[in-house]
Order: C-alpha cells, then sequence, then structure tokens
C-alpha cells in the first residue's frame, strides 16, 4: 500500500482548473520528485495534500486514510512534514528551539499546568534527541545561534531538522533549492538523501532544478497546465520526448 | 440632542422607517467612508479618525460660537485648513515611519493619538471647559417635512455631503490615476516605488483627503451632541465600523450602503422594542456592535487574513532582547537589584507614604496584576485585545455579587471572578480568535462596548444606579481593611501572578504561542494547533484581568465600574503597556504605577490631568522606533553599556551585542562574537 495517494485531484480557481484529474502516489522510503513549468499547478497540488486548500474533486489519502477534511496540524500529527518556499522561521528562537518546539509538539509533553508547576523547560533528553538531528544536518555548532543571524543555506537546513523532530512518513518539500548557490544545492541534496534514508522518511520534492531532481529522486511527475503529463523512473521520465518538448527541453538542449 | 431623542413615534410601514433612518444612515455612512478612504489609502485602520473629527468640531466651534466668525470663513479654516494640515503632520511626522510596520504597529500608533489629541485639544481650545450647544453647519433650524416626519435642515446637509463624498470618492477610485496609485501604495510601498509611483506623495495625499473627510463629519455631525466630546465621536465610530465591515473596509458604494442599512435596522429595531425594559434601551443604542461583531465573525469576503508588504523580508530584523546579552553576573546583579527595589519600594509605601498615597500606590499595584493580562495576550500570543477592561469588569462584578447575594468570603470571590472572566473570555475567543489582527482588535471593541452599553446598567450584574457593595477580605485574626494588609495581599498577588506569567511564557506555551508569532504556517506544520492554544492564552489573559478587578472592588469597597472599567480605560491601558513593552513583567509594573501615579503626581503639582492622557498617548509614538518597548530597550542599552564598561576587567566575561545580521556570509568564523550560553527568558533560568 503506498504512503500517500492523490486521486484524480481537482482544483477550480473561480471556474478555471488549477489542476485537473491529478493522481499521484508516493510509497513507502521513496524519494519522489513533481516538476514543472511555473503555473503548471505543483504548489496547489502541494497545497491540497498538505490542507492548505481542499481539492474541488478527488481524494487525498494518506497512510490509507482519507485526510481531505483534516487541518494542515493534524496532517502534520498525522505524520506529514514540510519545509517551505519561503523560508518560515520562528523570530527571537535560536537554531536549537526551533528543533525543541516541535519535539514538544510531537511527544505533546507540554501543557498550561505542566509550565506553572516549572515543568516546561526542555528536558535533557529532548535536548540530546534535537541535538542528534542538528548534528545529522551538519549544523550541530549552530545550534545556540539566534535564527535572525544564520545563513539562508543553514534556515532550509533548521526547516528540514524543524520538520524531522516531527517524526515525518512523509516529507513535502516545496522548492527547496532556490535562493541557493550551486555548492549549496549540492549539500542539500545530499542531506536530504541521507537524513531520509536514515530515519526511512519519503520524500516528495517540488523542483525547478531539473539537476537536483536527477540525482535525487528516483521516481517523477510532470505537470503541465494541470495535468500529469509524464510519471515514471525518473531517468526515463527526464528522457521523454514529450516532457523534454514540453518543460525542459529548452533547458537541456 | 435635536434627533437622537424622540424616537418612540412607532411608525407603521416601512417607508416611514426608511424615512426615519436614513438620517442616521448616513451619519454612519460618512464616518465609514472616511475610516474606509484611509484603510484603502494607508492600510492604516485609523480609531483615532474619531479624534481627528473632534479637532475639526471643536475648531469650528471655537471660532464659530466664540469668535463669531463667519459661518463660510469657519467652515474653510476648520474643514479645509486645519484638518489637512493634520492628516499631513501625523502621515508626515508617524505613519510615514510605519509604511511597512505590521498592523499591530498602526493599530497601537493610531490609539495612541486617540488618547492624546482630545486632550491636548482640550487643553488648548476653551481653557478646558466643554463646549455646549455646538453650532451646526446650517444656519437656522428648519424643518422639511415628509408626510409626518421631519428631517431638519443639518440632517439634510449631512445627507446631501455623504453622497456628495461617496459618489466623487467611488469615480476617483475607478477612473483616476492618483486612486490607482493610492491603492498600489497600499498594497506594497516598495514594489509601487519601484514601478516609478512617489509613494510618500500620494500617501501624504489621501492621508490629507481623509483628514478633510474627517473634519467634514466632525462639523457635521456636532449638532447631534449635546456638547462637542470626543468619546461620542468615537462611540459613533464605532458604530460607523458595522458599515465599513459591510463594505469590507474596501467597497466605498457598499459601506454607504451598509450605513444606511444601519440607520434603518435601528429605526426599524427602535419602532419595534418595548421602550420600558432596561435591557431594551440598552439595545437599541449598542445594535451597531452587534452587527459590527457579526459581520467580522460571518461577512464573507472580509480579508481576514492579514497581508504584509511582500518586501518586508528586507526590513532588519528585531534587536535580540536584553536578556540575551546579559551575562551570568550582570543576571544575578540585575535580579538582586530588582529584589532590592521591589522590597524597598514596599516598605516605604508602608511606613513612610501618608494614607492617599498609600491608597494610590495600591491602586497601582492592582493595576499593575491586570495589565500583567495584557502581558498574556498581547506580549505572548501577539493580539491587541481592547476589551481587557471588560474582563476586569466581570472580576469585580463576579465578586461583587457573589459577597452581595450569597455573603461567600471575599477572596475567594475574587478569584471565582477571575474563573468566570477566562470562561467568558474562552467563550468570546472562540469565534473571535479565528480573525486575527485588527480584525480580532474590533471584535474584542464591539464586546466592550456592547458590555458597557447593555449589561452593566444592568441591577442584577453592577446594583445599578449605586454600584454594589464589595467588603475587605478577613482572614484569620488579619483584617485586610488595614490599607497595610491590603497592599501586602496585592502586592502577594501581583508577584503571584508575575511568577505563573515568567512560567507560562519560558514554558511550553510560551514557545507555541512564540512559534505562532513567528510563523503560523511553521507552527501547524509540526501540529500547532493555533486557535486551541490562543484561546488558552486569552482565557488566561482574561482570568488574570477578572482577578485584579475583583481586588480593586474589593480595594474600593464598591463595584466602580465608571471610574474604574470604562472601556476608554482599556483603550488607554493597551496603550501604555504596549509602549512601555508588551513582553516584560517589569514593563507592566511599572506601566500600572504610572497609571494611576502620574495622574496623582500631576494633581499635586497643579497640572491638568489631561497632561496625563497626552503623555501616555504620545507615548505610544515611540512604538514605532521600539516595538519591544521602551524598558527594553533601555534595558538593552544600558545592559549593553555597563557590560562594556566591566569587559576591560572581566574578559571573556562579557561580549560585545552584536547587531543580528539577517545573512552573513555563510561561514564567518566569528567565535568571539558569538552570545554567551543563552537564557531562555529574561528571567529564565540559566542553564
Amino acid at each position: 500500500m503506498s504512503l500517500l495517494e492523490a486521486v484524480s485531484v481537482t482544483r477550480t480557481f473561480a471556474g478555471i482548473a488549477a489542476l485537473h484529474d491529478v493522481s499521484l502516489e508516493v510509497g513507502e522510503a521513496e524519494v519522489v520528485g513533481l516538476i514543472g513549468p511555473n503555473g503548471a499547478g505543483k504548489t496547489t497540488l502541494f497545497n491540497c495534500i498538505y490542507g492548505e486548500l481542499r481539492p474541488s474533486r478527488g481524494v487525498v489519502r494518506f497512510r490509507g486514510r482519507n485526510i481531505g477534511s483534516l487541518p494542515p496540524e493534524r496532517r502534520a500529527r498525522l505524520g506529514l512534514g514540510r519545509t517551505f518556499q519561503r523560508i518560515e522561521l520562528f523570530p527571537g528562537m535560536t537554531v536549537r528551539e526551533h528543533l525543541l518546539v516541535a519535539e514538544r509538539s510531537r511527544n505533546g509533553r507540554g501543557g498550561l499546568l505542566r509550565d506553572l508547576l516549572n515543568k516546561g523547560l526542555p528536558t535533557p533528553d529532548e535536548r540530546v534527541r534535537a541535538d542528534r538531528v542538528l548534528g545529522l544536518l551538519g549544523i550541530g555548532d549552530q545550534a545556540d545561534r539566534p535564527i535572525e543571524s544564520t545563513s539562508l543555506g543553514h534556515s532550509r537546513l533548521v526547516e528540514l531538522g524543524r520538520a524531522l523532530m516531527m517524526e515525518p512518513r512523509l516529507l513535502l518539500l516545496d522548492e527547496p533549492s532556490s535562493g541557493l548557490d550551486s555548492n549549496e544545492r549540492t549539500m542539500l541534496g545530499d542531506v536530504f538523501r541521507s537524513a531520509c534514508n536514515e530515519s526511512g522518511t519519503s520524500i516528495l520534492l517540488v523542483e525547478h532544478d531539473v539537476e537536483m531532481v536527477s540525482r535525487v529522486t528516483s521516481r517523477l511527475y510532470v505537470l503541465d497546465s494541470g495535468s500529469v503529463i509524464a510519471f515514471g523512473d525518473t531517468s526515463e521520465v527526464l528522457a521523454d520526448p514529450l516532457v523534454r518538448r514540453a518543460y525542459i527541453g529548452d533547458v537541456l538542449a | 440632542m435635536t434627533s437622537l431623542v424622540d424616537l418612540h413615534l412607532a411608525p407603521s410601514d416601512l417607508v416611514d422607517f426608511l424615512i426615519l433612518g436614513i438620517p442616521f444612515g448616513c451619519v454612519y455612512a460618512l464616518l465609514a467612508v472616511g475610516l474606509v478612504l484611509t484603510y484603502k489609502t494607508s492600510g492604516v485602520f485609523n480609531l483615532a479618525y474619531s479624534a481627528q473629527a473632534y479637532v475639526a468640531a471643536a475648531v469650528f466651534y471655537e471660532v464659530r460660537a466664540n469668535q463669531e466668525w463667519n459661518l463660510v470663513l469657519a467652515v474653510v479654516f476648520a474643514v479645509f485648513i486645519v484638518s489637512p494640515l493634520i492628516g499631513l503632520l501625523l502621515y508626515g511626522g508617524l505613519f510615514s515611519k510605519l509604511r511597512t510596520a505590521p498592523p499591530i504597529a498602526r493599530l497601537v500608533t493610531s490609539l495612541g493619538l486617540l488618547v492624546a489629541i482630545p486632550e491636548l485639544v482640550k487643553l488648548w481650545f476653551n481653557g478646558g471647559n466643554t463646549a455646549y450647544g455646538p453650532p451646526g453647519l446650517v444656519p437656522t433650524f428648519n424643518t422639511i417635512r415628509f408626510g409626518e416626519f421631519g428631517i431638519d435642515t443639518d440632517q439634510l446637509a449631512t445627507i446631501l455631503a455623504t453622497v456628495v463624498v461617496a459618489v466623487a470618492l467611488t469615480a476617483m477610485f475607478r477612473y483616476s490615476g492618483l486612486g490607482l496609485k493610492m491603492r498600489a501604495v497600499v498594497e506594497s510601498p516598495r514594489m509601487a516605488q519601484l514601478s516609478g509611483v512617489d509613494a510618500d506623495r500620494v500617501s501624504a495625499i489621501s492621508w490629507a483627503l481623509s483628514s478633510t473627510l474627517a473634519g467634514l463629519s466632525g462639523v457635521l455631525l456636532a449638532p447631534l451632541f449635546a456638547q462637542v466630546e470626543s468619546m461620542q465621536y468615537f462611540t459613533l465610530l464605532v458604530a460607523a465600523m458595522a458599515a465599513a465591515a459591510f463594505g469590507r473596509l474596501s467597497s466605498i458604494p457598499l459601506t454607504f450602503l451598509g450605513g444606511i442599512l444601519l440607520g434603518v435596522l435601528q429605526q426599524l429595531i427602535a419602532g419595534n422594542l418595548p421602550t420600558s425594559s432596561v435591557l431594551a434601551t440598552g439595545i437599541r443604542p449598542s445594535l451597531p456592535f452587534i452587527v459590527l461583531f457579526l459581520l467580522l465573525l460571518f461577512w464573507p469576503g472580509l480579508r481576514k487574513k492579514e497581508t504584509t508588504d511582500p518586501l518586508s523580508g528586507v526590513d532588519p530584523p528585531p534587536p535580540v532582547p536584553a536578556a540575551a546579552i546579559r551575562t551570568r553576573g550582570m543576571t544575578v546583579f540585575t535580579r538582586g537589584l530588582g529584589v532590592v527595589v521591589v522590597v524597598g519600594g514596599v516598605l516605604v509605601s508602608l511606613f513612610v507614604l501618608d494614607p492617599v498615597w498609600l491608597r494610590n500606590v495600591n491602586q497601582g499595584v492592582i493595576i499593575a496584576l491586570i495589565f500583567l493580562s495584557i502581558t498574556v495576550i498581547t506580549g505572548l500570543a501577539g493580539e491587541i485585545s481592547l476589551a481587557q477592561s471588560t474582563f476586569a469588569a466581570i472580576g469585580m462584578f463576579t465578586a461583587a455579587q457573589l459577597t452581595d447575594n450569597w455573603g461567600l468570603p471575599v477572596l475567594g470571590t475574587i478569584f471565582i471572578g477571575g474563573i468566570v472572566a477566562a470562561a467568558v473570555g474562552a467563550l468570546l475567543a472562540i469565534p473571535t480568535l479565528r480573525l486575527r489582527g485588527i480584525y480580532f482588535s474590533l471584535a474584542t471593541l464591539a464586546f466592550a462596548l456592547f458590555f458597557q452599553n447593555v449589561l452593566v446598567p444592568q441591577e442584577w450584574l453592577s446594583g445599578g444606579n449605586v454600584p454594589t457593595k464589595v467588603p475587605r477580605p478577613l482572614v484569620g485574626s488579619i483584617d485586610f481593611a488595614d490599607n497595610r494588609w491590603f497592599l501586602l495581599l496585592s502586592v502577594a498577588l501581583l508577584a503571584l501572578f508575575s511568577v505563573a506569567v515568567i512560567l507560562i511564557r519560558r514554558g511550553t506555551t510560551g514557545q507555541f504561542l512564540q512559534a505562532l508569532r513567528g510563523s503560523e504556517r511553521a507552527a501547524t506544520s509540526i501540529g500547532i494547533t493555533p486557535t486551541r492554544i490562543k484561546v488558552m492564552a486569552f482565557a488566561v489573559s482574561a482570568g488574570i484581568a477578572g482577578i485584579g478587578g475583583g481586588l480593586m472592588g474589593s480595594f474600593e469597597g464598591r463595584a466602580n465600574y465608571a471610574s474604574n472599567f470604562d472601556f476608554f480605560f482599556g483603550l488607554v491601558w493597551v496603550v501604555l503597556v504596549v509602549t512601555l513593552g508588551s513582553r516584560s513583567i517589569q514593563a507592566a509594573v511599572i506601566a500600572g504605577l504610572s497609571f494611576v501615579l502620574v495622574p496623582a503626581i500631576l494633581s499635586e503639582l497643579d497640572i491638568p490631568q489631561a497632561w496625563a492622557f497626552i503623555l501616555f498617548g504620545v507615548g505610544a509614538l515611540t512604538y514605532a522606533r521600539h516595538p519591544e518597548g521602551v524598558v527594553e530597550a533601555n534595558t538593552r542599552s544600558s545592559l549593553a553599556a555597563i557590560q562594556r564598561l566591566l569587559g576591560h576587567r572581566e574578559p571573556g566575561a562579557t561580549t560585545t551585542p552584536q547587531p543580528p545580521n539577517k545573512h552573513p556570509s555563510s561561514d564567518d568564523g566569528t567565535g568571539g562574537m558569538r552570545t554567551p550560553e543563552p537564557t531562555t527568558t529574561d528571567a529564565g533560568t540559566v542553564p
């Protein structure tokens, strides 16, 4: 059984279909790419899966359960993690605190009463867990920095770390490479792969950068004008003349 | 006064209601259209709009009634010279610096102006005397008959002015280049500038224009009231907000329609409600608040989520909190100093001050306790509630009624009052916290005005004309009728709740709230439920206010609503606390003491009380520069200075605060510039 299933998802805005009958699957421990030109509907599909938009028609199933009516925070607790295209961080917190907040949310050991009994501070084992993830991402030395002073590349890793603290079954990554230079992209791609191999997390990667997609993903969906025009093994799809013409032809030619 | 009474004519059919309602509807429409104009052209939800209207009315009264100027000259001066100048002054001096600031910053600034401007005007005009019987714009009162109802000439002038203004503004936005530019500047001043629009000039013009409109409404509406008084304008403005909400804060024709509908609806209800019941007489004038509240909750198309300037990311990040640059030694030192100041202050109050000042200090301590509620809802949850005085009143009335009717021990009823206030807060929060930012603030304001107009006059709640008595506590052999004992009780409660707020702030709840304030999308992505946690924060906040209110009732011996918890005080409180620092306990305490002691000191020095409000209001204008609060900003700079001085003797123990940099080079290797082991909060732990 696949981890995530979007079946015949259609989403219209004022009568215009941004997504038309799109189906997509992500299996366990799999890295799947989703590419397409600007306006193809990538972000709309992403938002339908994540819950910021409701599909007009169609079903989104996660771990065998129809999640179409759940708000984002419930999906997050079911194991759907995400990062943001324009990074979304918590000003005033350090890098480690970003991870500790997520950890506290995951283990549910917080509450007003515990706060008032002075049991609200992070426990040693919560800190250990956060530091382990930071180490995994290679930013252990940044742990105590205020988030305002971290670089964009590191900020993306902090977002990833925050998502990983929730122990997600599936990570949705929204154009993680935007705004990064090619070195940082390479590094980021490697970190994704290793982080997810370690924990067995699946990834759905929405990306513009074809090079990164071809390096990181094993399967690929191509969206164009709101429809899936090709899907399958990454190398085969990228070689498909239709795909090359519709989207990447000009780039690779 | 001519028109707000005499509504008991009980007309029988709809046409009559229309004729009766339209003049009132136009009053609402005129104010609402102006409000929409300011919002649409400057992105400021300008609560001080009513103050601008009041200024024009006061100027008009002064030159027309006192100095007997010619009518045209008086109108030109008050409406077309003074009013636009005020608009330009407000924009140039204040709001131009807040163009990319978050909406809350602009709301607080306009609140400060709302508090300060009328007091300034009162000082300058009439020597602080009340201006009775304002002259109308139209010289004599002629009544034009429509069947059995008449419309006087002033109402007619209002109707005409409203129609002209609505049509002209609609045309301007739809057909003129200026209107287009104004809309662009609101969406993003920086983007507009990139497209070659002089954003500054466009904004200045729109401020002058909207201020002129405010002046026009001020002069036109003056005869509605028996005297020129700023609060009446404000109440009318809040009523008019219902019309603005109907127009989704953007459509001028819809706003106009909304105003008319509101006027007619009010007449319909007035004509069909029994005139004998207190409840009915309260509901009639507060109908607009109910309508505003319902519209905020249910009217589709109100843009509930606030947008920020797409380019606001280029703003420098806020400075690090003082606590983060504080070394361990300094932390111990400042905390020690804090204890000395508090203990010393209490001792001086107990044994040195005379009874009058002892009372003042005690009231200040109680107000400080109430201000902790603002620390929770604004400092931690990041929302501005304009109903904190209402929650304090709920606590006070609960304590009063429980002791009066059932003879329960007063200390217990104070806490029950807190629980009742918390419950009301939670009930209010569940629907309203889906609204964010100014919409939430407006909903709380509507609630506060509804409470004041409909519930406070009820005898079962407040005791009616004679406020219910509240006894002082008596615990064992300690009789808190002694003001010294009562001060100790108040200080103990203040300390208790300060600790509670600190624990919440640094605990899970505080962290979740901080995450939500930083990015709601990111917070939900890690499974934090925004509504649940914010409802909790609001309930805690209301509960603290309620306990403070009960304590105040017991201290004063009576549940005095008007002198303590009038909704307007709630506005002043927010301004004061946010100015001094909404996240810091010290700021709340300083604010509470100032709220009571500054007016007391002024009266000791024979300085008009108005200066206290002017001081509080003008203080809010520093918010643009120090959104973290004056106390925090001063603490930070003095800490930095002291630590620099000590730095020579204790190398390595101190650090220079480094202004945080959004994107430094990814590998800067400045180990020596790093902050020391961070303390989680300024009162927090040293790990």
